[in-house]
């Protein structure tokens, strides 16, 4: 099985045609409303340090296309044992780090090793833990094998998490980071910007139209308004009031860029909680929830409904969200029939984004109806992580699961829902040792029906990626496969 | 006066001292554990162990502490959690932000207090004096961060005299970060002012009413020379306390200002590490702070017992 990149090459060669005619000031300044931590995209969750660096500054040997597909990245093409155990990847020719150094094998070796070592820190461990051992073939190939097959490898290597890089960069890396992509790192201004120039010698890719990015870090909703509008900045690909877009929209100097994320947000149910753990109450609780009404009221009618754990604009997706149509009399009945007639009385523990705090509230409503009584409590990230997360404390909360393609989640028994379905966990099983397309494509049929059927959390909406940006710039992601700030293909029109 | 000194020098430490330990402990029983945010919800266990060994999580809390404790009495603050760096590095930077913000809003509440409070004093029950009272008491009540905003849809949105916010940093020119600082200083300013015109003008009042004053009108002094010279420097001692008060306040305080205008101060520092659970960075800028409070009282005291030789007999 050999996949050559040509196609892929072709397509981005006519993104770059296209933006050919960039005008002179090859400048851009980009809004971001969190800052990264640090800027080691592998020993951190924080969305933030790929949203600057992912493609940017830092290449793996594959990685995400703006449409979610896979395609090469520092990895110019790649075999596959027929037991699906053996990964023989031909690296890119010429690929130099910002330092100088020359990139080969022994980095590859370096950077995944790093990943999965004993003590490392790397947020996705568990991408890479079904590999068995690295080792270099020869200058320019990497041989990878497997404990056993997994048909996710090359989606999981496109993770800004398996990023490669340089063993001599990795003392200062959170500092001042190393890579090999289009842009290099010049300054980072703590608690305001952070600053990219174009890589001097850069040949082993697509040619960038952008001289120097500027990210800068603007939390305050108000404050990102005013910024985009006295256009100190270009772009701000998340835009963190959704309500300000409409009169974006209407301004002929801007464009909004709506398109679809990987976030499921889900009303997340602990499932080992009475009455909690009674389907009935959970299924319940599922027709009292009117999405359209928490789509148009929490997100400015921005999102679209789910109806099991996956992204709608997945080819493998299948619309569920008849199981869980609005229907407050099914509610009020299943309540009936699992002994609660008079309803009963739960949690509901709301992290910071305005999805959870103004969809709690509606949610609360909505449940209240058919008697559910909510205690609402509004917490920060770090209690969220500790109380409901970690602790297993709560009843209800909602939040959205922005990693791609996570409904493995569920095969989890201590994950903080706890699900625990032996039938499905066997189905993830056989789903990660499956490389055949359409055999996957059936399995994840299957499991998106069974979480549904089982009613494990409140499916509520995918998230839509929603920015602004000055109506010159082309070549901007649109959808948001995963958390990142793509310049690669990015130029000003005439 | 060596004796006082030394008492006050004393206290100084003992508030220094009481004040690392609330801190402290305040801020360790906050619940979120700074390794579990780091890593996010699809980190593993193991993964979340080996990061609480790096950061020295694992430690007992006296441990950390007394580590917190004899690092700051060397100018150590310690390594942040998130960003890794030294914590003195972090405040260095931001200082230099917060320090020139709050010093410029300070020089300009004054500049504009002081000539509004002697005019409304001198002129008391005038219209002039009517009017700029009312004009302070709305200063008094208009939000600073509301104000914020609305300097910034003028100012940089309409008129595009200004950015929005940002600072390019004092390597572009004094110029430069004098103009990043000018909105968010005269948005820090006025509402100050206007409280400080209004103490201003009710302690002169009250000084104007003096029996010290009437005998200088009764010397032959005109009613201006009798304020200028007598009543106003007796008047200061109050709004001088008030002028103290608002530079801890405009220099700790600035949070939601440095936000609307997206400036890396002190302010903005602390909130990020709040939500962060950057403990080490949110206990030693509120260190910082306190001991910047406490020094300043220190010198207040001293100056007291300069100027008021009653003070310094006291045992």
């Amino acid at each position: 099985m050999k996949f050559t990149s040509k196609l892929a090459f072709a397509a981005s060669a006519l993104a770059l045609s296209v933006s050919a005619a960039w005008a002179d000031s090859g400048e851009i300044s980009v809004g971001m409303a969190l800052e990264p931590p640090h800027l080691d995209p592998t020993s951190a969750a924080a969305g933030a340090i790929d949203q600057v660096l992912y493609a940017n500054v830092f290449q793996g040997l594959t990685r995400f296309a703006s449409d979610g597909s896979i395609i090469p990245g520092l990895a110019e093409s790649w075999t596959i044992s027929d037991d699906g155990l053996t990964y023989v990847f031909q690296l890119r020719h010429g690929v130099k780090f910002h330092d100088g150094t020359d990139f080969d094998a022994s980095h590859v070796v370096f950077s995944l090793d790093r990943a999965r070592a004993e003590d490392s820190t790397n947020a996705q461990k568990a991408l890479f833990a079904d590999i068995a051992s690295v080792k270099t073939g020869d200058h320019y190939s990497v041989i990878v094998t497997l404990s056993k097959p997994n048909g996710s490898l090359l989606f999981n290597l496109a993770w800004g998490d398996a990023v490669i890089v340089s063993p001599e960069s990795i003392d200062t890396i959170k500092e001042k980071p190393i890579g090999t992509g289009p842009f290099r790192f010049v300054e980072w201004v703590k608690g305001d910007r952070i600053e990219l120039e174009r890589t001097p010698d850069y040949s082993w890719g697509d040619q960038v139209a952008l001289d120097k990015v500027t990210f800068r870090f603007i939390s305050d909703p108000t404050a990102a308004f005013a910024a985009v509008m006295s256009e100190d900045v270009d772009v701000f690909p998340v835009f963190p009031a959704p309500e300000n877009l409409a009169q974006f929209d209407a301004d002929p100097r801007f464009q909004v860029l709506v398109g679809s994320t990987e976030g499921e947000t889900i009303l997340s149910t602990n499932n080992k909680l009475p009455p909690l753990d009674d389907v009935r109450v959970r299924k319940a609780i599922a027709h009292a929830i009117d999405r359209k009404a928490i789509i148009d009221g929490a997100m400015f009618g921005f999102g679209t409904p789910i109806g099991t754990h996956f992204a709608p604009h997945n080819p493998a997706y299948l619309d569920l969200t008849g199981n869980s149509a609005y229907d407050p009399e099914m509610s009020k009945s299943l309540l009936a029939e699992a002994g609660l007639a008079d309803g009963f009385t739960t949690t509901l523990k709301l992290p910071p984004p305005s999805y959870a705090r103004r969809g709690g509230e509606i949610i609360a409503a909505q449940l209240r109806e058919v008697g559910i009584n909510v205690e609402i409590s509004n917490l920060e990230w770090a209690q969220w992580l500790e109380q409901v997360f970690r602790g297993k404390d709560f009843g209800l909360t909602i939040v959205s699961h922005t990693e791609p393609m996570d409904i493995g989640i569920y095969a989890r028994p201590d994950y903080y829902f706890q699900y625990d379905n032996p039938e499905f966990q066997a189905l993830i099983t056989e789903l990660n040792a499956e490389a055949k397309a359409d055999k996957r494509t059936e399995l994840l049929h299957k499991a998106q029906t069974m979480i549904s059927e089982d009613y494990v959390n409140g499916y509520l909406f995918q998230l839509a990626a929603t920015g602004v940006a000055n109506a010159k710039l082309q070549g901007l992601w649109v959808n948001a496969p995963t958390q990142a700030t793509d310049l690669t293909g990015v130029s000003w029109a005439e | 006066m060596l004796r006082y000194s030394l008492k006050r020098f004393l206290s100084l430490l003992i508030s220094l001292l009481v004040a690392s330990i609330v801190i402290f402990v305040v801020i360790e029983i906050v619940p979120g554990d700074p390794a579990t945010y780091m890593l996010g919800i699809n980190a593993q266990e193991d993964t979340i162990a080996a990061l609480r060994e790096e950061l020295g999580l694992n430690a007992s809390k006296l441990e950390r502490y007394w580590n917190w404790l004899s690092g700051m009495m060397v100018g150590d603050f310690g390594t942040s959690y998130t960003y890794r760096s030294p914590v003195n590095e972090l405040i260095g930077d931001r200082i230099w932000v917060s320090l020139p913000l709050a010093l410029i809003a300070l020089t300009l509440s004054t500049a504009i207090a002081f000539p509004i409070g002697i005019i409304a004093a001198s002129r008391r029950g005038s219209v002039t004096d009517m009017s700029v009272m009312g004009a302070t008491q709305l200063g008094v009540a208009i939000p600073n961060f509301w104000f914020a905003m609305i300097l910034v849809l003028i100012f940089a949105i309409n008129l595009r005299w200004f950015a929005s916010g940002g600072f390019p940093g004092w390597d572009e020119g004094v110029f430069a970060g004098l103009k990043a600082l000018t909105l968010p200083a005269i948005a820090l300013a006025l509402p100050q002012a206007s409280i400080l015109a209004r103490v201003m003008r009710t302690s002169l009042l009250d000084t104007l009413s003096e029996d010290f004053v009437r005998t200088a009108r009764a010397k032959g002094l005109s009613k201006a020379k009798a304020l200028r010279r007598h009543a106003l420097r007796n008047a200061l001692i109050p709004v001088l306390t008030i002028i103290g008060l608002q530079f801890s306040f405009m220099l700790a305080g600035a949070i939601i200002i440095e936000n609307v205008f997206y400036l890396p101060g002190l302010g903005r520092l602390i909130f990020q590490s709040i939500s962060q659970r950057d403990l080490i960075v949110v206990e030693s800028v509120v260190m910082l702070l306190v001991f910047a409070v406490v020094l300043v009282n220190f010198f207040v005291d001293l100056t007291y017992a300069l100027v008021d030789p009653r003070l310094r007999g006291r045992q």
